[in-house]
């Protein structure tokens, strides 16, 4: 008993909430959100990286295409474009996809949609003198994106994409709104199944949701600090 | 090796660079001057096409760069271009910085590319600083590495662009020298500067530009004693005037 309150419908189904019915059943709670955000991270990296150099290509026609494919995502709300995947994906591949996927699906689009910004804008900070260089040498335009121009960018962007990480882990959150078994749904669950212990359950998940996301945006902090350090040398 | 044949360039309605005709002839050290704005970064980057032109006839190195058809990569492969700011590449080693154009351009192997760079590296006194980052050379030493980038390709021609106006005075000197020995080398080179001791002692020739045109083209002798125009006068003036 903790100020008049009650955890022992946590500490019960401690391994619930944290592994879902795992490795009896599928994985579900903690275990589950990470992973949604763990692939849906390591996908919207390389949908973002495409789309963002897509983004700042010297052809018109990509740029502008690219541009308004991230616009018109970044223009709806991510519960919609999880809607969207959770009712479109199925039928378009004749079913057969399960409901995490199509989350991961969505948060991918979604995450791609704001990380392309990130690295377009990665891309755009590093000063033209550097892709002059690389070019007056004889190298191709892509030839200095790749040796010369991402790998400076990319470095300048880890902090933020470990930022988006910390977004990622929150927008999880919402794939219990089509049943996938995450924390969230983990918890709304628990508390369906005897209503008497709402406080407690999602208190507890909250810290949770919390000491993940500060972890992440303290390392995050870490990393920043780090890199400056390494670039005053 | 250079030609310019009645070429314009504009930056909107900028008439930047205004009927320009000059030759360099293989070996020729040629410095080009005139007053901030007057178009020499412009007329420079032209040669080597970071600045296309918009009129005129312009072969480089036996390359008609107003011929859509040639191959720009090519041709940029025969020019070193050295800039204000060095625009050394900081993610990389100074062997790097020399090394990535051979290696992804000639083709050559990493060693047959690092030894290259090696005896670069010796020729501008820089062979210790092998392993280290830009951010940790001075700024001489890093316009050296930058030198010797540009010479990695094996260039034909090198061009320079006030390559000594960002550094601390007492840096200037080191850099200098490297380029008056690369022009005793017999390297084709043209220069924008305002170090009138260097076009003094290495120039074959100096160029003086004003408003985008070339107002005055001489020997640097002949230059420095009897300006043409009034605008070279002064302007002579102004440059030299501090340090007499
Ligand atoms: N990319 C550009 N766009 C528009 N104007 C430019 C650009 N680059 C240079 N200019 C203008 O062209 C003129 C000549 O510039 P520049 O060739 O750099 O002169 P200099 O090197 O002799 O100082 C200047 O008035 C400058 O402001
Ligand atoms: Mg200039």
């Amino acid at each position: 008993m903790i100020g008049g309150l009650d955890f022992t419908v946590v500490w019960k189904d401690l391994p619930y909430f944290f592994l879902g019915r795992y490795p009896k059943g599928p994985l579900g709670g903690v275990g589950l959100t990470l992973y949604l955000a763990v692939v849906s991270l390591f996908l919207s990296f390389i949908g973002g990286l495409i789309l963002g150099l897509l983004s700042v290509s010297r052809n018109r026609l990509i740029k502008w295409g690219s541009s308004a494919v991230i616009q018109t995502i970044r223009g709806m709300p991510l519960l919609m474009v999880i809607f969207w995947m959770f009712f479109l994906l199925p039928s378009l591949l004749g079913g057969g996809m399960p409901a995490s996927w199509t989350v991961i699906t969505a948060l991918t689009l979604f995450t791609s949609s704001y990380m392309s910004e990130i690295v377009r804008a990665g891309i755009l900070g590093i000063p033209k003198g550097q892709t002059e260089a690389a070019i007056s040498t004889g190298l191709s335009h892509r030839q200095a994106m790749l040796h010369i121009i991402l790998p400076q960018a990319l470095r300048n962007m880890i902090p933020s994409f470990v930022n988006q990480f910390v977004s990622m882990i929150k927008d999880t959150s919402l794939a219990f709104i089509v049943g996938v078994s995450e924390l969230t749904q983990v918890a709304t669950q628990m508390n369906n199944r005897t209503m008497l212990y709402p406080t407690e359950i999602f208190l507890f998940i909250a810290v949770i949701y919390f000491i993940l996301c500060f972890a992440f945006t303290e390392l995050s902090r870490w990393l920043e600090r780090r890199l400056a350090y390494q670039k005053a040398i | 090796m250079i030609r310019f044949e009645g070429v314009h360039k504009w930056f909107g309605p900028l008439h930047v660079l205004n009927n320009i005709n000059l030759r360099v002839k293989p070996g020729e050290v040629v410095v080009v001057c005139g007053p901030s704005g007057s178009g020499k970064s412009t007329l420079i980057r032209t040669i080597n096409d970071l600045e296309p032109i918009n009129e005129g006839k312009l072969v480089v190195a036996g390359m008609d760069l107003s011929d859509r058809k040639t191959d720009i990569n090519k041709l940029r492969a025969e020019i070193g271009f050295v800039f204000q700011q060095f625009n050394l590449y900081p993610h990389l080693t100074v062997l790097k910085n020399i090394t990535l154009a051979p290696i992804k351009i000639r083709k050559l192997d990493r060693k047959t590319a690092e030894e290259q760079a090696m005896a670069l590296l010796e020729r501008v006194g820089l062979a210790e600083k092998r392993n280290a980052h830009p951010s940790q050379l001075s700024g001489g030493q890093q316009q050296r590495v930058a030198i010797a980038r540009g010479l990695a390709m094996k260039p034909k021609i090198m061009l320079f662009d006030e390559p000594t106006s960002a550094l601390d005075p007492e840096m200037i000197g080191e850099v200098l020298q490297v380029m008056k020995d690369l022009a005793v080398s017999g390297m084709t080179m043209m220069v924008v500067t305002h170090e009138m001791g260097f076009a003094r002692e290495v120039s074959h020739r100096v160029v003086f530009m004003d408003h985008g045109t070339v107002l005055e083209e001489a020997e640097p002798e002949e230059f420095f004693k009897n300006p043409q125009h009034d605008r070279a006068q002064q302007f002579l003036k102004q440059i030299l005037s501090p340090m007499h």
